[in-house]
């Protein structure tokens, strides 16, 4: 093996550092984390997980905030398909202008946002809804998607539109049958990101909710300012988030080198 | 590509345009109206002209955010862009760990903003964490809560553990789309490593790196959540950087008008720098 190998290894176990000492955390009692220093728990306790799997205000944050980022990724890819295939396939009045002023709102601060949405969602009536998470998420999602998607689709060579008119296929029926299987990579994708950056957003999730949809987010800073000792919970709680993550970029693995390269900022 | 003029694409985008406009007009609009106006509550309204512009410009407190932020994204995007590249150029091309590596590099990339902070945070707990009892074990006095040295280098290294990735992956897909024959142009030419690097991997790379450095801008200039969880912007305000004291004025004090002149300013010096460093580097390319 090379030596140069090291540098990527080394790297590696410094990313696993943290990972490791919230697993550690987690199956440890309260007792044993205040009171002494251990590489591994001592006395081992399911306490933490076991309070998070039959407490409802516990799993039911799980489950609002996979809601809304189930929901945010379906309605952002769905919406950017058809607007990454115009900007692909054809020149329109305003197109530039219009992709970069998309792009520019990935630019936008959330901190700047956070007061206006609240006020914006609670006129139209969907504050404290999973919807409006998934809405005000797909600010920066939306061109995210479109932008990846873009990338993608003008990989696909402008004679497979073509041969299928030829062959009589309506464009509906070619988009869904021909066009969205030839891209499915590109699909993937773009919905890993979306689900990436919907999921670990905080700021926008936890002021956009109050109780009927609020996410796991919330609920962990909630624990941790309101009884700052029970790092255990905190800890489990923590290492669960980090579980859909894990599966979601499992999945993607093939692509995600390829989704980050292309693109035309 | 070339594309046909079609002015019916614009059905196409016209779902995506109105939902980023729905989210991104009418907030702004609001912003900019109380930049303007002064309140007394119950929803009355007076012009106010640029009053509270000129208050941003004198603000001490402000001045002082923004000064630490600049130096935060300067120290973030001078160690993790080196590093990023360096750990992409060591990294196997083919093979097996390929998938492994990349997808242990994207973990911390998929955690959310405030487990990042609680994970630092119980990993530089001076007493019972495992990096803040290792650094007192060596004899150096380290308690990020008290001091605002130990508390900037906790705030930094917590950044390089959570972003240097996107550096690494977006350099390594610039990498791997490299074709094999330049390597072998090189190796008949006798180049060294050195020269290999760059004259065809750095400017192969141009492109990507662009982007990671502009990403890397952007989020880092806009970091909330990890900081506000690691160390709620203190000790004082050591590490209270833009956006901490931004929610402070806007959702803690509810003071409309200057938070939103203040948000404005926030906006525009983020898009006018992405806009800036983007011409330029595309300017180069055209010469």
């Amino acid at each position: 093996m090379s030596k140069r190998y090291l540098v990527p290894i080394v790297y590696i176990i410094f990313l696993m550092l943290p990972i490791y000492w919230l697993i550690n955390m987690s199956f440890k009692t309260t007792n044993e984390i205040l009171n002494s220093f251990s590489l591994y728990p001592r006395e081992f306790t399911l306490d933490s997980y076991r309070t998070i799997f039959t407490d409802p205000s516990w799993y039911g944050a799980y489950i609002n905030s996979i809601t809304y980022v189930a929901l945010n990724t379906v309605l952002s890819v769905a919406l950017a398909l058809p607007a990454a295939y115009a900007f692909s396939r054809y020149r329109f009045l305003g197109d530039k202008h219009l992709f970069f002023w998309l792009l520019s709102n990935r630019m936008a601060p959330p901190a700047v946002f956070v007061l206006p949405f609240i006020q914006l969602y609670s006129s139209v009536g969907l504050f404290d809804t999973h919807l409006a998470v998934a809405f005000a998420h797909m600010l920066f999602n939306i061109p995210l998607a479109v932008w990846i998607l873009e990338g993608f689709m003008s990989g696909v060579p402008k004679e497979l539109d073509e041969t299928a008119y030829v062959d009589g296929y309506s464009f509906p029926k070619f988009f869904v049958k021909i066009f969205i299987p030839t891209i499915s990579a590109g699909i993937g994708v773009a919905a890993f990101f979306c689900f990436m950056f919907s999921w670990v957003e905080m700021l926008l999730a936890k002021n956009l909710t109050s109780v009927a949809a609020k996410p796991i987010v919330a609920a962990m800073t909630k624990t941790s300012s309101a009884s700052g000792y029970e790092l255990g919970l905190l800890a489990a709680a923590g290492v669960l988030t980090l579980i859909p993550g894990a599966i979601v970029v499992y999945f993607v693995r093939n692509y995600i080198a390829k989704g980050f390269a292309l693109g035309r900022v | 590509m070339n594309k046909t003029f079609n002015n019916k694409a614009w059905w196409m985008v016209f779902p995506v345009f109105l939902v980023v406009a729905f989210n991104a007009l009418v907030p702004l609009m609001t912003v900019v109206n109380y930049s303007v106006q002064e309140t007394f509550g119950n929803n009355e309204f007076f012009w106010s002209g640029t009053i509270w512009f000129q208050q941003l410009l004198e603000n001490d407190q402000i001045r002082d955010s923004l000064g630490r932020q600049i130096a935060f994204t300067a120290v973030a995007l001078f160690i993790q862009v080196p590093l990023g590249l360096a750990i992409a150029l060591c990294m196997p091309r083919k093979g097996p760990w390929v998938s492994v590596c990349l997808v242990l590099m994207a973990l911390p990339l998929l955690v959310p903003w405030n487990v990042v902070g609680s994970m630092w945070n119980i990993m530089a707990l001076p007493d019972i964490g495992l990096l803040g009892k290792t650094i007192n074990a060596m004899g150096i006095h380290y308690n990020y809560t008290r001091d605002p040295v130990a508390a900037w280098f906790t705030v930094v290294l917590m950044d390089v553990w959570h972003w240097t990735s996107l550096v690494v992956l977006l350099c390594y897909a610039g990498l791997v789309s490299i074709p094999d024959a330049y390597y072998q142009a090189a190796k008949i030419d006798g180049a060294r490593p050195w020269a290999v690097f760059r004259y065809i991997q750095l400017p192969k790379l141009k492109h990507v790196l662009t982007i990671a450095i502009l990403l890397r801008f952007m989020d880092s200039f806009m970091i909330y959540t990890e900081v506000i969880v690691l160390t709620g912007g203190g000790p004082g305000s050591a590490t209270k950087f833009l956006s901490i004291d931004l929610v402070q004025k806007a959702l803690g004090g509810f003071d409309l008008g200057p938070a939103a002149a203040f948000s404005i300013v926030y906006f525009l010096i983020i898009l006018l720098t992405s806009w800036l460093f983007y011409t330029l580097m595309m300017r180069n390319e055209a010469n």
